[in-house]
């Protein structure tokens, strides 16, 4: 690149960084500083971690953020099993209507369950789990994305293994475990990270379910108290809303590498 | 469903989810545990306060009361009847006096007379401010009590009218003194502009501010019984008109649509000289504000008037017996009067009762904030909060064809005749009722 | 590459099973269910209902508030989409190149999405507060003067088109990342060599290997643009007058506060065919034109 052409490119590419990177700087920027100061830009006003305290104390955070975790693992770790099963299935073996009942199921991939809001919440209560962390991550435990990305790499894995592995007498679990699971670090990487940023974000089928605090996640428990009819206190609002958001981000922060690495790893063959 | 295919079912799920499942649904043959979910809608401490009152009951009495935090009103009601038709209610809710004929219609909540009223219940129901018993009877019985109920009012800066040359001391008493002395408060230049007055217009607010408004203009819009508003009618469009004028031509208010949250903290930044706004305010007002200011009723045509408005607290059909007793003794116990006076003060909601307004705390409060004691005396010119069957959903018509008004993409005489006809139909399935 | 070792074995669909109850259980069941609910009508106080065909919908063509959703969201997908992909690029091309502080630029680019749209919608309430919020001061700054964003028909829905741009387009930059990295340098060397210009290259060799990831990444953005209402829920619930209103928020609307089942169901159906006919589109457009090795 020519000098002029390359500085002009690092300009503009800073500003385009920075405003980006504006939102998130005020609300940092309102969240230190006490309520007074928090829509002002004087660089000598006064910092404070009060309002994370006085968020973390006006609503239950701590038990949000135990509902999340748990509603998270929950989901994630479902989804990964049912997902292997399934696309070994998918991959390895040929039975009647697979192909119909594999197009069946990508449906899922357009159609996301929560856009099925009512029916869902109607089956969910029938089954007498409304209310309940597990209800918030059941409809998603079939995971077509994940049947798709798991598929696409058993199907890349030498056959020699696994017959290898068959002609030892294992079963077909055995199998699984033995040879497709290993080899497919990278894609359950990738997948877990997505699926766990999903999960974690997800807000307006657990608003629908989940009625108390025992079940809450960050996400509903931060809409509820950022709603706009309390007179609004965006100190408290803005703390309130990194404290929720912190965990990601720095999980994010701390794992950058992996993370960006394992989204370029589900690569678009 | 038949209950057996249920319970095998459940037992399958049980077995796999059992550690994380919240079991909800058995209750104890004697109550000693109630839910109810409240809204927090104004800037006090409600969560806190709501907190301590359970934990003092429970102590006092030994029976557990659980209050969840479910959001603004909408949300409450939304979050409630949910979690009923799901099977595991609350026994009782805080929510929108209003929603009275809604909640009806939904068929999940009981009127009070049905619960069993003794004779001390009785007094007690007798003894709440009239004006705040609107919009809680239909056919004669009591649906819901009063809890925390509010005005519609003006908040003003005192310092600002003495600035702009107006008396601090008597707020304009007819619409156009009002809009003269806003638009006389106005001060778009400068450092530190400021609108000579706010009115939220945002969903679910808009209505009741509208409302407020054709208060002051000694008009209902809608009939007691909940089947029909009256949107179109000639004192409405001209209410509507008043409004929009307020920015049209008096240029006092900012166009279009001002939102609820940001008008008390713009009134204390000093954004705004006078703002419409809920008494449920005045707690947080009166500990925050660096100027003086007072409250008033909205400028009437002629007389000043206003609205009512806030929650009351309704008991849920599908309780038994028990707990609907054991409801109905909580609320007696949350309206006492020392409680009620307590409630007041640290809120800013209106002390229900008049035995709340007399306790000795109460008096000594309002002794060093005057202010305080104001709400009373609006009560007699107030009228009751739009309510209607599908009260939400009448609500958003009403308060998107005034958004379209203020924003100037309709005539108010337009917005309201075809808010009128869209309301029409949503209630026509009521009017055998 | 794979061999196709078609194995047949009685436990393979055993394995299928439990995967396929859940999706069935709650995504095509549930969609069928709704298509044949919105065919009929659910009783008003205890009578009527039954049967009723088309009606729900030709009701749902006369609801203002539908129609407005509607037409909302094709135009918040028309500029949602192609703004989202356009600045991934963008952002891809410019991290990728070697300037100094990209992997700063990258954090700032990518952060967005790592927040819950909630998170997102509240801190752009705050950023679009009238007066003393960040953008009111800027362009106050610049002589417009105060605009109630939030507030103002005209600009509600352009102002939830920001932020879902905010939120998605740093997602979608890392798969354009990805894929740039993937560029055989052998390509560019024998180019320069050649004396080809960086457009023309860009053009006729980066741009068409980028076929899959763009693919990708625009399906991606359609399906968010149609399934992400949380911002939608937390600022402007759907106002002033519908201006920001959305179908799916239209059906949550329908279903949860006015309980009016009907209406949620044929919306649903409604929203279910956009997104069918999204994926049809996108592929029958962008699958001609794609690449693959």
């Amino acid at each position: 690149m020519t000098a002029p052409r390359r500085l002009v490119t690092i300009a503009v590419m800073w500003l385009f960084g920075l405003l980006w990177a504006l939102p998130l700087l005020y609300a940092i920027w309102a969240a230190i500083h006490p309520p007074l100061y928090a829509t002002e830009f004087e660089l000598r006003s006064p910092l404070t971690f009060a309002n994370f305290a006085q968020a973390w104390h006006a609503a239950p955070f701590a038990r949000y953020f135990l509902n999340t975790v748990l509603l998270v693992t929950f989901t994630v770790v479902g989804q990964c099993v049912l997902a292997t099963l399934a696309g070994f299935a998918f991959a390895r073996f040929y039975f009647p209507g697979r192909d119909l009942l594999f197009a069946a199921l990508l449906v899922q991939l357009m159609i996301s369950p929560s856009i099925l809001l009512v029916w869902n919440y109607r089956e969910i209560s029938w089954l007498g789990l409304a209310n309940t962390i597990p209800a918030m991550g059941i409809p998603y435990l079939g995971s077509a994305l994940g049947i798709f990305l798991l598929r696409q790499n058993f199907r890349t894995i030498p056959s020699e293994l696994d017959d290898a592995a068959r002609l030892e007498g294992c079963s077909l679990l055995a199998r699984l475990w033995k040879v497709y699971v290993p080899l497919s670090r990278s894609t359950y990487v990738a997948f877990a990270l997505t699926s766990i940023a999903y999960h974690w974000n997800d807000f307006l089928w657990p608003l629908v379910i989940s009625d108390s605090v025992t079940t809450r996640p960050l996400t509903v428990g931060l809409e509820i108290f950022a709603t706009p009819d309390q007179g609004v206190q965006w100190s408290l609002v803005t703390a309130a809303t990194l404290l929720s958001s912190a965990p990601l981000l720095l999980a994010f922060l701390i794992f950058q590498r992996q993370f960006v690495q394992s989204f370029l790893r589900i690569g678009i063959r | 469903m038949p209950a057996i295919s249920r319970r095998l079912v459940l037992a399958g799920a049980a077995s796999t989810t059992g550690l994380l499942s919240a079991p909800a649904i058995v209750r104890a043959q004697q109550v000693k545990e109630l839910n109810f979910y409240y809204p927090v809608t104004v800037s006090a401490p409600m969560a806190t306060i709501i907190a301590e009152y359970c934990e003092q009951y429970a102590k006092e009495t030994g029976v557990t009361v659980k209050p969840t935090y479910a959001g603004n009103y909408q949300d409450t009601l939304t979050k409630a009847v949910t979690a009923i038709r799901g099977g595991n209610g609350p026994q009782f809710s805080i929510m929108l006096t209003a929603d009275i004929h809604t909640l009806q219609a939904l068929d999940v909540i009981v009127p009070f007379d049905e619960i069993g009223l003794d004779k001390t219940a009785k007094d007690w129901l007798a003894s709440f401010w009239p004006a705040f018993m609107y919009n809680t009877h239909i056919g004669g019985k009591t649906w819901s009590m009063p809890f925390q109920r509010s005005v519609m009012v003006m908040f003003y800066n005192k310092a600002a009218f003495t600035k702009a040359g107006l008396d601090p001391d008597h707020y304009p008493t007819d619409w156009k003194s009002q809009a003269l002395a806003a638009q006389k408060l106005t001060n778009r230049q400068g450092s530190a502009p400021m609108w000579g007055i706010q009115l939220p217009a945002d969903i679910s607010n808009g209505h009741w501010t509208f409302g407020a408004l054709c208060g002051s203009n000694n008009f209902n819009l809608m009939n007691d019984s909940g089947t029909k508003v009256f949107y179109d009618a000639p004192k409405a469009v001209e209410t509507l008109e008043y409004w929009v004028s307020l920015s049209k031509t008096y240029n006092a208010t900012p166009p279009g649509v001002s939102a609820w949250p940001t008008l008390v903290p713009g009134f204390l930044r000093g954004d705004a000289a006078i703002i419409v706004t809920s008494t449920g305010n005045l707690a947080n007002i009166t500990a925050n504000a660096t100027f003086p200011f007072d409250i008033a009723l909205p400028a009437g045509n002629p007389h000043p008037g206003s609205v009512v408005g806030g929650g009351s607290l309704y008991i849920f059909k599908h309780a038994s017996h028990g707990e609907r007793q054991a409801a109905l003794r909580f609320a007696q116990w949350l309206t006492a009067p020392d409680r009620a006076a307590d409630w007041s003060r640290r809120t800013g909601y209106v002390c229900v009762t008049q035995p709340a307004f007399d306790t000795p705390t109460m008096k000594a409060y309002i002794e060093k904030n005057p202010v305080a004691a104001r709400p009373k005396d609006f009560l007699p010119a107030a009228h009751g909060e739009l309510s209607t069957f599908q009260d939400a959903r009448v609500q958003t018509i009403l308060e998107n064809h005034i958004a379209a008004a203020l924003s100037g993409n309709e005539t108010p005489a337009a917005a309201l005749k075809a808010a009128q006809a869209e309301a029409e139909g949503i209630l026509r399935r009521y009017q055998h009722v | 590459m794979a061999t196709a070792g078609a194995e047949r074995h009685p436990g393979a669909w055993l394995l299928v099973l439990p995967a396929a109850l859940f999706i069935f259980a709650f995504t095509n069941v549930p969609l069928l269910a709704t298509l044949v609910s919105s065919l009929y009508a659910s009783p008003v106080a205890g009578h009527g209902g039954g049967f009723v065909g088309l009606d729900n919908y030709r009701d749902l063509l006369t609801d203002p508030g539908f129609r407005t959703s509607l037409l909302n969201n094709l135009i918040y997908a028309a500029v949602t989409v192609p703004a989202s992909v356009v600045l991934a690029l963008l952002m891809a091309l410019g991290v990728n190149a070697a300037i100094p502080g990209r992997a700063t630029l990258r954090l700032s680019f990518f952060l967005p999405t790592m927040l819950p749209m909630i998170a997102v919608g509240a801190i752009w309430l705050f950023f679009y507060t009238p007066q003393y919020g960040l953008v009111d001061r800027f362009t106050r700054l610049v002589g417009i003067g105060d605009i109630n964003w939030l507030g103002d028909t005209a600009t509600a829905l352009p102002a939830m088109m920001a932020v879902a741009i905010w939120k998605q387009s740093g997602f979608f930059m890392i798969f354009y990342l990805a894929a740039l990295q993937n560029v055989p340098p052998v390509l560019r060397e024998a180019a320069s060599l050649e004396g080809v210009s960086h457009l023309y290259f860009f053009r006729r060799v980066t741009l068409p290997l980028l076929g899959p990831t763009t693919l990708f990444v625009t399906v991606t953005a359609a399906i968010n643009a149609f399934c992400v209402v949380d911002h939608v829920v937390e600022m402007t619930q759907g106002g002033p007058d519908n201006a920001s209103s959305l179908l799916l928020y239209y059906v949550y609307q329908a279903g949860f506060r006015d309980w009016d089942l009907d209406t949620a169901a044929a919306a649903t159906v409604v929203l279910a065919l956009i997104l069918g006919i999204v994926a049809a589109l996108t592929f029958a457009l962008f699958g001609r034109r794609v690449h693959y090795r």
